[in-house]
């Protein structure tokens, strides 16, 4: 799970002069004083770091996220990586030399590209004098990348930074049985027509018995489905309330689309296929047609169903992170600041999808704000039960204590601060770039609606991770 | 991750339908109304839902006994005529435990069969009425379900288990030489097939839920749950009661048949058990089996056959009759009382008499990475335990590695552990040749060769590197730890732990304890045991202290009666007639010719004549040909890899003609020789509980059956004097002391015994 804060520079003015205003704000002390009253109630620490850099998000895009097996089918994990980059590129019209390093972040690899930062960049026209790296860590992997960036930038070793992530659930690599590909791995060693003849011999049809991509955590051989059910159980948490919660995420995510809301998403043209310009797994159904499936895991009684989970999903996304004097030197205006982040993990059995509990408090903590400071919440929801779960356990004394070795609960955020323009369960969740996403649109909401702090959380697989990120939008600061 | 999402999405084009749980909506009710406490068992009702909760006070367990019964029949009575009551739910409050099986108490307080008998009838009674009831009953089964716990819950319309380690199902009966008494032995027939059936009470073992959802023993699984806003285990009942309820709803109102799909394999099966032929086949091949393996001496597996065939052939009613009948009589065999000693023995042996120990072991160190070393160190880091392994050379320690990774490896194998299990075990061992990370040690075990410079040597070299509170443990068969302990510098910081070969699959550990050895020594040992997984008793220190000292003189009347013409085949066929799980001949080849040769000498150095016997020239020339015994390929007998049959060597007829001593007819019939064997050992028993060796009967008899296969049948060695009589075997005793003298003459306890019918070891 990660989170960030982001600042959004709702107030700015136009990006020209906003640089030279920025110059000159220290010795305008006056309006800069009225300025700041305002929002003092609200908040009194701007979060900056005395002897580290501040760090900004110029801006972030992603490709509109697909259900897999609809119009990425045919692609690969790069085309949509670099679909993404090219959209960054446009919207941001930053100067391809000017990024120092490009990272990614997937989670099933495509094995032709397993650097597929470094294929989508070369692809999308990035100097091959830009390093390039992918990382991995489930769910989170694009978390990871801009976390990454973020040290690249504050170590001094960068300046300007592309973080991003990529999914292609349409297609995944299905390997040879391991004892077929030790038999073609033989076969390959052997020089003459005997050694050849005797490797084939010792073929058997069960050979030709594929390998799938792990469906299970390899720690604990349980599938997420199932986990997410446990956990909903172990909160008590109802079928029904699942089903509301998953019909808020859609109907809210219908509206931000209907709204023009998601402005993160750059249209793409698929080759051989019409431009996509928007999500399509964005479906508000009825409680009562929900209400009709059967549970998808735990059967014939679990809660856990195909329309209160997340689904399979194709997507890519990007943001661009730079140091803020190089932005604001460039003549940027910043989406926001990516002030804190914290990863924590835990017992990949029985707390595999509870990281935002864990992390929320800490990163509240190392920031010096409370829940109520917070304007925008941006919360992964891999399954309905899961973030229901999360919420209950912020809010459960006894969770803290006997758990989290804390005296008691941070409190649960307020609904109407959460995921307001829909989360992963409508929108769709690729793997590997939905961290991106998250903090874009904790970003995109602060600007519109006028807030100071943002806080993104996911969870991730392998157990752990618990990762958030405080993103603080910075109206205080510029206006 | 990517696979559960997948599953998802195919859930949502699969038609969705079927029972939707009606009643799952109502997970959070209200507590009822109707709220009767009573001792064992209170009930409420939710909606039209009868919940009926198990709680035995002031137990670890809950047992059928005679109270929870009526309780459970009064609760019975007034869910069945409660007109608002629409069905009901069977649940135990108590973690880890549904019920562990029927009172034994209650069985050992009869002292007639009729009584048995009478128990059996009632239990029948009730479970038929519950078979029987109108309104759907369903067990929700956490923790163990066990014998009389299992039989109530096959007798209930529907069965639900958490998929938790601690849940297991079985028919543990045979194992204490009983059969399942109320009702079991006709519905588990019915219920999972005749061969599962004979397989779950002839091997009395435990099934897992998940197993047991194969076999169709229960209809459901609910996964235990982690942490919620409660501690899990809370949690998990409660959960396992609300889908439980919810099924018995369901069952009420017919949306849930309790009859499960068969599959092609299983309808064939059963099919083929309709036809009477198959059945008599399958019958005689089983009892076949059972006779082979119990050689006669065990009467509960043949009687479980009988009374199984008697329902599935004669119908239900004979079937009850003879269940009730053949349980009572088993109840009063002495087989049954020896094994249900047995367990309670076993039971005892199972806690710490010398409390908890001021500093838990957190790491462990065992010197020696050989069969004993590394076997020691399997059994501690599949317990969590950080465990050094320490050897002089790479290959004996890379041997002593590769032992513990194949037995944890075997384990994942038969699915009771997971590789990924496996490997964080595994990385619990660190292996090494020299003292890095002793000075962190609690305990060091050293397994190095039996030789005492050697131990010495050893004591001296540790004892430089470890910390003051670090405890020494030897793991010797026949050196006393007295005289180990000699040139340590902390001797109350010395003490005994005598594993046995296997370690990882004999249950016992011998703790001996020197004079020197402090309490928390001790308590410290017996700590490092109990989480080792063993059954474990604490015995002083003296040459071969309690075991090996048994041991020995029989071992010496083996030799002897080698020497006297009869064939190691032929000995080894009446031993394990006996009730001895492995031959005599077989025993000196798998211990050993050179460790039995070792012990030997060492002990009749020390015990003079009464260890006298056969002679040691034997194992000599044995040794001198090379015939180590199975670790050298050839003994007695001739080890083969793959070989199953083995063959006798032919090599050791020179030998044994060359030693060969005359008989004495009148003490060599085949039970003469059996009972020479076994009074020599009983004997030596007896002498060590009268010298104080021992410190209770009990410890004796589980010493005995646990570590050296004395014939659980028996009881062991102060069960056997009790049950058979001290009077008949000092008489044998008398009998081969006029033959061969002092060897058989009886030690005064036993004679006490003998004197006094009414003095028992067991009271």
């Amino acid at each position: 799970m990660t989170s960030l804060l982001t600042y959004t520079f709702k107030n700015l003015p136009s990006t020209s002069k906003w640089a030279l205003r920025f110059c000159v704000r220290p010795l305008s002390s006056s309006s800069q004083l009225q300025a700041a009253a305002a929002s003092q109630t609200k908040s009194k620490k701007t979060l900056a770091k005395p002897n580290i850099r501040n760090i900004v998000v110029v801006d972030g895009v992603r490709i509109p996220f697909l259900l897999s097996g609809t119009s990425y089918k045919d692609l690969m994990p790069h085309d949509l990586a670099r679909a993404a980059l090219l959209g960054l590129l446009h919207q941001t019209s930053v100067p391809k030399d000017v990024v120092d390093y490009i990272v990614f972040g997937t989670v099933i690899q495509e094995v032709k590209t397993s650097n597929v930062a470094r294929e989508a960049a070369l692809g999308a026209g990035f100097s091959d004098k830009t390093p390039a790296h992918t990382v991995t860590m489930a769910c989170i992997s694009s978390n990871q990348a801009m976390t990454t960036a973020v040290g690249l930038i504050a170590s001094g070793q960068c300046d300007v930074v592309v973080a991003g992530g990529v999914e292609l659930m349409s297609d995944v690599p299905i390997r040879h049985s391991r004892k077929m590909r030790k038999m073609m791995l033989d076969l390959n060693k052997a020089k003459t027509l005997a050694q050849r003849l005797s490797v084939i011999s010792k073929f058997r049809l069960n050979f030709l018995s594929p390998e799938l991509p792990a469906v299970s955590e390899f720690s604990t051989s349980e599938t997420m489905g199932h986990s997410a059910d446990r956990l909903a159980a172990a909160f008590a948490i109802s079928r029904e309330e699942q089903d509301e919660y998953a019909l808020r995420s859609h109907s809210l995510a219908k509206r931000a689309q209907d709204e023009g809301l998601l402005s993160d998403i750059v249209p793409f043209k698929v080759p051989g296929r019409d431009t996509v310009t928007q999500d399509n797994g964005i479906r508000p159904s009825s409680l009562d047609q929900m209400a009709k499936l059967k549970p998808a895991f735990i059967k014939p009684y679990g809660t856990v169903t195909a329309a209160n989970s997340s689904f399979l999903t194709d997507g890519a996304s990007a943001v661009l992170i730079m140091a803020e004097e190089k932005a604001l030197a460039m003549g940027y205006k910043p989406k926001a600041y990516l002030r804190d982040f914290m990863y924590v993990s835990q017992d990949p059995k029985d707390q595999l999808l509870l990281g935002p509990t864990y992390a929320t408090p800490k990163v509240l903590e190392k920031a010096g704000l409370t829940m109520n400071d917070i304007d925008a919440f941006e919360f992964h929801e891999a399954f309905s039960g899961q973030i229901l779960a999360n919420l209950k356990a912020m809010d459960s004394d006894w969770f803290a204590q006997n758990y989290m070795g804390r005296k008691a609960k941070v409190g649960s955020p307020p609904l109407e601060k959460f995921n307001n323009w829909g989360g992963s369960l409508s929108l769709g969740h690729p793997f590997g770039a939905t961290g991106c996403r998250l903090v874009m649109a904790a970003a995109n909401r602060l600007r519109k609606e006028g807030g100071q702090y943002g806080l993104v959380a996911a969870c991730a697989a392998g157990g752990q991770v618990g990762h958030r990120s405080l993103i603080g939008a910075s109206r205080k600061l510029f206006s | 991750m990517v696979a559960s999402r997948a599953i998802g999405s195919l859930r949502r084009f699969t038609a969705s339908r079927t029972l939707r749980c009606s009643g799952y909506i109502c997970r959070s009710f209200t507590r009822s109304s109707v709220l009767l406490t009573r001792t064992h068992l209170n009930y409420g009702v939710k909606g039209d839902v009868a919940v009926i909760r198990i709680n035995s006070p002031n137990s670890k367990v809950n047992t059928l006994s005679q109270e929870l019964h009526s309780e459970f029949m009064e609760v019975m009575n007034e869910v069945w005529s409660s007109s608002q009551i629409r069905s009901a739910v069977l649940i135990s409050t108590k973690p880890g435990c549904f019920i562990a099986g029927a009172d034994l108490n209650m069985l050992n307080a009869c002292t007639t069969s009729q009584e048995v008998t009478q128990i059996s009838q009632e239990a029948q009674k009730t479970f038929e009425k519950l078979e029987k009831s109108t309104k759907p009953v369903v067990a929700a089964i956490n923790g163990s379900c066990l014998g009389g716990g299992l039989e109530l819950a096959i007798s209930c319309q529907y069965r639900i288990a958490t998929k938790d380690k601690k849940t297991v199902l079985g028919s543990p009966e045979v194992l204490l030489g009983i059969l399942p008494g109320a009702g079991a032995t006709q519905r588990l027939p019915k219920m999972v097939g005749i061969p599962a059936a004979f397989d779950i009470m002839l091997t009395g073992r435990g099934i897992r839920a998940d197993r047991a959802k194969k076999m169709g023993l229960v209809d459901q699984l609910v996964e235990p749950l982690g942490p919620g806003v409660k501690p899990s285990e809370e949690r998990t009942i409660e959960y396992l009661e609300e889908v439980a309820i919810t099924f018995a709803k369901g069952l009420a109102d017919k949306k849930i048949t309790p009859k499960r799909d068969k599959g092609l394999v299983e309808k064939l099966t059963s099919y083929a058990l309709s036809i009477p032929f198959v059945r008599q086949q399958i019958y005689k091949k089983v009892e076949e089996k059972v006779r082979k393996q119990t050689k006669g001496l065990y009467p509960a597996p043949l009687k479980i056959i009988d009374v199984v065939k008697t329902g599935i052939e004669q119908g239900s009613n004979a079937g009850y009759l003879s269940e009730s009948q053949r349980f009572g009589e088993l109840a009063m065999t002495k087989e049954s009382k020896a094994l249900m000693g047995l367990y309670r023995g076993q039971t005892q042996c199972k806690k710490n008499k010398f409390g908890a120990p001021q500093k838990e072991v957190k790491q462990l160190a065992v010197l020696g990475a050989g069969l004993m070393g590394a076997g020691i160190a399997q059994v501690s880091v599949d317990k969590g335990l950080q465990t050094i392994l320490k050897d002089t050379t790479l290959p004996a320690l890379g041997r002593g590695q590769q032992q513990v990774f194949k037995g944890l490896n075997d384990k994942v194998k038969k699915k009771t552990l997971t590789s990924f299990e496996r490997d964080t075990m595994f990385s619990n061992l660190i292996g090494q040749l020299d003292y890095r990370g002793f000075e962190k040690a609690d305990m060091v075990i050293e397994a190095v060769f039996e030789d005492l410079n050697l131990k010495h040597r050893v004591l001296k070299e540790v004892e430089a590197v470890i910390p003051d509170h670090c405890v020494f443990a030897s793991n010797t068969s026949a050196l006393p730890i007295g005289e180990i302990a000699t040139v340590s510098k902390r001797p109350e910081k010395v003490i005994g732990m005598h594993y046995f070969s296997p370690v990882d699959k004999m249950q016992l550990l011998e703790i001996i304890t020197t004079e020197k050895t402090s309490k928390d020594t001790t308590a410290s040992a017996v700590d490092v045991g109990l989480r080792q997984g063993k059954v474990i008793i604490v015995v002083k220190d003296g040459p071969g202290f309690y075991t090996t000292r048994c041991l020995a003189p029989m071992m010496s009347e083996v030799i002897r009666i080698l020497q006297e013409g009869v064939g190691p085949k032929k000995l080894d066929s009446l031993t394990t007639s006996f009730g001895f799980p492995v031959g005599a001949a077989t025993l000196v080849d798998e211990v050993g010719v050179d460790v039995a040769k070792h012990v030997a000498e060492n002990l009749s150095k020390d015990f003079g004549e009464r260890f006298a016997g056969g002679s040691l020239e034997m194992l000599r020339q044995m040794i001198s040909k090379g015939f180590l015994g199975r670790k050298s390929g050839k003994g007695f007998y001739i080890y083969q890899e793959g070989v199953k049959n083995k063959n006798l060597n032919s090599d050791m007829d020179s030998i044994l003609a060359s030693l060969k001593m005359p008989s004495q007819p009148d003490v060599s019939s085949d039970e003469d020789i059996q009972y020479r064997l076994v009074t020599r050992f009983v004997n030596e028993a007896v002498l060590c509980l009268q010298e104080g060796v021992l410190a209770t009967p009990t410890e004796g008899d589980i010493g005995a059956v646990f570590g050296l296969g004395f014939p659980p049948c028996l009881g062991g060695p102060f069960h056997f004097v009790d049950l058979y009589g001290a009077q008949k075997i000092v008489d044998r005793l008398r009998k081969y002391e006029a033959a061969y003298g002092k060897q058989f003459t009886p030690c005064q306890l036993l004679v006490d015994h003998a004197n006094n019918p009414n003095k028992k070891f067991y009271q």
